[in-house]
């Protein structure tokens, strides 16, 4: 077996002297889809933020493939280019079209030629549905086009690992469905990632590996059948409850 | 109106507007280039020469520009710093624009989301790149209102270089008022200059933010 | 060492001259932004009239006050009116008369800002509510527009400070004025006096804004 992407070991995040995050340990293998589930403001964001060092860190380490990530080294961008982020709210760069929003770190941070990153964005774009609005710009696109853009802008670097931070929570209810077909696209093709949803059916089919934090501790992991049908703890159990809650009462 | 009196004093007016807008230019561009050495050093947050700039914005925008012309045309000459005067409009515009200017850019960057800055890092950006690239174009876009109303204001501003003897429109009516008492007609052409120098300027201000405001980015 | 002016600064009542002068520009400035506030207060209102006559008029002004240095007006003014009314006003009349005139439109332009940038809904939810209009404008748009107006209309303050250095042009005799008189009678003994004189009136401009803005941009910010 090869070695993991990703390795965190005892992370500890404070803001001030609030503890966001507590000893978290989590290993990522190569091609492994890990769902990060748990209530709000239990430290998931950022988690995922501390992964692309955006946040630094108190204790603990993060390495990829044996590389540290941190926001103080020196080859931080090195480090940020083989780790890819989309953001709740796309962050797509208003002033320039898709296309060059897709080939403007390839071309300027990678040094590719711009004809080969722009082949590459287009064929990418086909991929997601989205060819003829290449050069369209963000205002002119919805929220769910927008989201794909921004996952096609991640991808065309060729991370190492992808982090998915709450992709859907800004979309309208019929645009989530376009963003999570891609998503699960991704996972088939083998890609690792982490994920962070508060659509349940979804984690539970695109994920190898749920993880349940709650309070800056991981209080729970295991696969996404073992985790949904009988969580081992009771606030998981708890947590898991409010959803099928919402459930029942949509079929009376 | 004594027309004769201005068909004869208009070219003497043409040479001092065609000055006013060499100096008020000059200024101007001096000004944007101070204005952004401000930012570039406020967004690296480069120790002491922060602190600096931080001190020469607030001196700049609390002090008027005469008496910052009178300091430098007629005050450090005597410690041995000595100019022609339109230097010294030059320099006195710059030293009041640099502020003004530095002000326009950095509220334009204040209203780049940092998300927008972290989601350019995630890609591999480094700060000089995501500044390049990602900030700098939409910071100008939003600072361009302010940018066009501090050119108009500068340009007003060059009303008091007649006090360090240059010789702007200012100067020459004040001069013909004094010499032949043709008051009205002074005043007239001292009116219309100014009109011809900035009405322009306005126009195009007020185009630049309807396009602006027509293509607004959003999100 | 030659002397650059600050001995000649502290001789007889030369500071006090100066600081005299002082108080000239600062009771301009007062004077021109109280009447601007409140004239600035109804041009705002009317700017806000959807009447088209209104409209053209204010617009008109407005572009006047943004296009005309304010020594060109001050040139109309002092010069202008004598020839052409007969009128001999003093130069502290026409400095207030330009100064208002010019805050009265920043004023007004500043008062309409704040009125339009108040959300319809803020309107509705209040009539919802089952307001009067009356009580909407008490309870609901006047507390969120002074909030508003208050730190911009601080920075007037410091703009109309540092524009009363113009009426030296226009032969009023302030700080800048006393300076020259102070360098002129000195020419003999310190000639370099000039040096240390307008380094002083410099400090004494920035001692009287800085405050001001400070105070305007702390309030900007506690209120945002």
């Amino acid at each position: 077996m090869s070695d993991p992407v990703l390795e965190i070991k005892h992370l500890v995040k404070r803001f001030g002297d609030q503890t966001v995050l507590k000893d978290i340990t989590l290993t990522v293998e190569e091609g492994e889809v890990i769902v990060v589930v748990g209530p709000s403001g239990c430290g998931k964001s950022t988690l995922l933020r501390c992964i692309n060092a955006l946040e630094e860190i108190q204790g603990g380490e993060i390495r990829l493939k044996g590389a540290e990530v941190s926001k103080t080294s020196s080859n931080l961008a090195k480090i940020r280019q083989r780790i890819g982020m989309v953001f709740q709210s796309y962050e797509l760069f208003p002033h320039l079209s898709v296309l060059d929003n897709i080939i403007l770190a390839p071309t300027k941070v990678q040094k590719r030629s711009k004809e080969e990153a722009k082949e590459e964005a287009l064929a990418l774009l086909s991929r997601v549905g989205l060819r003829e609005k290449a050069d369209s710009f963000p205002r002119q696109l919805s929220g769910g086009q927008k989201q794909r853009v921004a996952i096609v802008r991640a991808l065309c670097m060729h991370p190492e690992i992808l982090l998915f931070d709450e992709v859907t929570a800004a979309l309208d209810p019929e645009m989530v469905r376009e963003v999570l077909d891609v998503i699960l696209g991704l996972a088939d093709q083998g890609k690792t990632m982490i994920i962070v949803t508060h659509e349940m059916q979804f984690a539970r089919a695109v994920a190898d590996r749920v993880i349940f934090l709650e309070e800056g501790v991981i209080k729970e992991e295991g696969s996404p059948d073992q985790f949904f049908e009988e969580p081992k703890t009771e606030r998981a159990k708890e947590f898991l409850k409010t959803f099928t809650f919402e459930r029942k009462r949509s079929r009376v | 109106m004594n027309w004769d009196f201005i068909m004869k004093y208009l070219p003497l007016y043409r040479k001092a507007a065609v000055l006013t807008v060499k100096i008020g230019t000059a200024g101007i561009l001096l000004s944007v280039v101070i204005g952004l050495v401000c930012v570039a050093v406020q967004y690296f947050k480069i120790p002491v020469i922060r602190e600096i700039t931080t001190a020469y914005i607030e001196i700049s925008r609390n002090t008027p520009l005469l008496i910052q012309l009178f300091f430098i045309y007629y005050g450090l000459p005597k410690i041995g710093i000595r100019t022609n005067a339109a230097a010294c409009g030059v320099a006195g515009l710059a030293f009041l624009g640099g502020s003004y200017m530095a002000e326009a850019f950095r509220s334009g960057i204040d209203a780049v989301e940092t998300i927008q800055m972290e989601s350019a890092y995630s890609l591999g950006l480094n700060r000089w790149q995501t500044l390049r690239y990602v900030v700098f174009p939409q910071a100008l876009s939003i600072s361009m209102p302010a940018f066009m109303a501090n050119i108009i204001f500068l340009l007003k501003e060059t009303s008091v270089f007649s006090a360090i003897s240059l010789m702007d429109l200012m100067f020459t009516a004040k001069d013909l008022i004094g010499l032949y008492y043709q008051t009205t007609e002074s005043l007239f052409l001292l009116v219309v200059f100014y009109l011809l120098i900035l009405l322009p300027v306005s126009l195009v201000g007020s185009l630049v933010e309807r396009r602006l405001r027509y293509a607004g980015f959003g999100t | 060492m030659p002397d650059l002016g600050l001995e000649v600064l502290l001789k007889g009542k030369n500071m006090a001259r100066i600081l005299g002068g002082l108080g000239v520009a600062l009771r301009i400035s007062l004077l021109s932004v109280m009447i601007s506030i409140f004239a600035g207060i109804l041009m705002g209102m009317l700017m806000t009239w959807k009447n088209p006559i209104s409209r053209a008029l204010t617009r008109c002004y407005l572009e006047v006050v943004r296009i005309m240095p304010q020594m060109v007006l001050l040139f109309l003014v002092y010069f202008g009116t004598t020839r052409i009314f007969g009128w001999n006003l003093s130069g502290e009349l026409s400095a207030v008369i330009v100064f208002s005139f010019w805050g009265t439109a920043e004023m007004g332009d500043l008062v309409r800002g704040a009125l339009i940038s108040i959300p319809v809904h803020q309107y509705e939810s209040a009539a919802a509510l089952g307001m009067t209009s009356g009580q909407i404008y008490r309870y609901i748009v006047l507390p969120q527009t002074v909030r508003r107006l208050i730190p911009l209309s601080i920075n007037l303050i410091t703009r109309m400070i540092k524009t009363t250095s113009l009426v030296l042009m226009i032969g009023v005799v302030e700080v800048l004025k006393v300076a020259q008189q102070i360098i002129e009678a000195n020419r003999m003994n310190s000639p370099n006096a000039a040096f240390g004189v307008y380094l002083t009136v410099f400090l004494l401009y920035f001692i009287a804004c800085w405050p001001i803005s400070m105070l305007a941009g702390a309030l900007e910010k506690r209120w945002r």
